[in-house]
């Protein structure tokens, strides 16, 4: 016994060493698994009061820039609406009230964090629990998909971006309706990967791709990139299509989380089917 | 002593907020991450006991995935950092040994001394750190030449701080 605490006195520093790397890598290990709740994460009060705090600074930077964008995305909306009224006004029968038949709502977020560098991206966002904010909703800006809730603290919330190992999406060619998941190959924050779709089917580049309505987390029809590049690899039955996203991750400033009114009445159904 | 606890939790806190508010924001081609808060470990006194230094390596890597979103990565790079620490100074060791109150730096030792002493353990942090982030061996070559490019990055950011610091001690 004597001999075995003088062993742990003399190599001390190597034991310390060894009992701190575990303690690392459990940490490692632990984050690793989806949608743990984390108090390591930049949604804890004070990393996220910091992030908030210069964010304040830095809002005042890009204020004509998130101006044009906001004005671009109310002429889009604009003319949406002025489309709906002509459909609506050229239709004889009776209107009826269509509330009921909503789907999704929205929820703005301002983005007070965001990396692109590394090979697993986060956003941070100021809009948590206390707002209505849940893990598993997704994240989309004005210009497409941008990521799906992590986690979830009182007022921020963390946000898997798509450019993360983690991140894989439905999507689907716009012109064709054939399907495939999209990832990131982990080098450039423009490029993504599109994989999984038959090569039997016709593309071309600069063919639209969007979110499908087969998860529960994206609204059909949501931008995702267009097709930079595809090729088929030797033996493979897919393609790869190389995506250029239509999201800018560089300069994200306000998103918006989705909210699906009628998601549990879908898991629970699929669920059943599972069950069986 | 007291004296020197405040110069090491003020350098502690500028290190980390300039890391995590700037420096985590740059990207220069998606090659070079510099990683300069590595500092506060390589300018700790060369005395100070090794458990003391990886107790503080581990603090400051933790402080940093906080900020990060990456538990346990930057501390499991920072304490490997400071495991190789005192077996690289006594490597290095000039011939007569060191004093005992010794710092490194370039005031009191050669800048051909600080560049090796300081670009092997930045070596050794962006080595860990690099591969525990990808986690695997399949892209080799590119992250070894992210970890190349970002060492240098780090390097020359160092010695940029250094130079800062002893001018606004000459000032003073």
């Amino acid at each position: 016994m004597r001999n075995i605490f003088i062993f742990l006195w003399r190599h001390n520093f190597v034991l310390y060493f060894l009992v701190l790397e575990v303690v690392c890598f459990i940490f490692l290990i632990n984050h690793n698994q989806y949608q743990k709740a984390s108090v390591i994460s930049s949604s804890n009060k004070v990393s996220g009061r910091i992030y908030e705090s210069v964010n304040y600074v830095k809002d005042y930077i890009s204020l004509k820039q998130s101006n044009e964008q906001l004005v671009k995305e109310n002429v889009a909306l604009m003319n949406l609406l002025r489309k709906r009224e002509l459909v609506l006004l050229d239709q004889d029968s009776l209107i009826k009230d269509t509330l009921h038949k909503q789907q999704y709502s929205f929820i703005y977020a301002k983005v007070i964090n965001n990396s692109i560098t590394k090979q697993n991206n986060f956003l941070t966002l100021n809009k948590g629990s206390l707002h209505g904010v849940k893990p598993e909703m997704g994240v989309v800006s004005s210009n497409g998909v941008v990521g799906i809730v992590k986690d979830v603290s009182q007022n921020y919330s963390t946000v898997i971006s798509l450019l993360n190992e983690k991140s894989k999406v439905s999507v689907k060619i716009k012109s064709s309706n054939h399907f495939g998941t999209m990832a990131w190959p982990g080098s450039d924050s423009r490029i993504g990967l599109v994989t999984l779709i038959p090569k039997h089917v016709k593309i071309k580049e600069g063919d639209t791709l969007t979110t499908t309505s087969y998860s529960t987390i994206f609204p059909e029809g949501i931008l995702a990139g267009t097709v930079v590049s595809y090729d088929v690899k030797p033996g493979d039955n897919f393609y790869s299509i190389s995506i250029r996203y239509s999201t800018s991750f560089s300069n994200l400033d306000f998103v918006y989380l989705v909210k699906d009114l009628k998601k549990e009445e879908r898991i629970e159904l699929e669920n059943n089917l599972i069950q069986q | 002593m007291i004296n020197q606890v405040v110069i090491l939790s003020l350098r502690f806190i500028l290190l980390v907020l300039l890391q995590v508010l700037i420096l985590n924001n740059i990207e220069l081609s998606g090659y070079i991450n510099p990683y300069l808060y590595i500092l506060f470990i390589l300018l700790l006194p060369v005395q100070m006991s090794g458990l003391m230094v990886l107790s503080l390596a581990f603090v400051l890597g933790l402080v940093i995935d906080v900020f990060s979103n990456t538990p346990g990565m930057h501390a499991a790079a920072s304490v490997i950092t400071a495991f190789v620490r005192p077996t690289w100074l006594k490597m290095i060791a000039p011939r007569d040994g060191y004093e005992s109150d010794a710092v490194p730096g370039i005031q009191n030792f050669t800048l051909t001394w600080f560049l090796l002493y300081a670009s092997i353990l930045i070596l050794v942090h962006h080595l860990a750190l690099f591969y525990i982030e990808v986690f695997r061996f399949s892209n080799f070559f590119q992250t070894l030449f992210r970890v190349f490019s970002s060492s240098i990055a780090t390097l020359l950011l160092v010695i940029l701080s250094l130079l800062f610091l002893n001018k606004a001690k000459e000032k003073r």
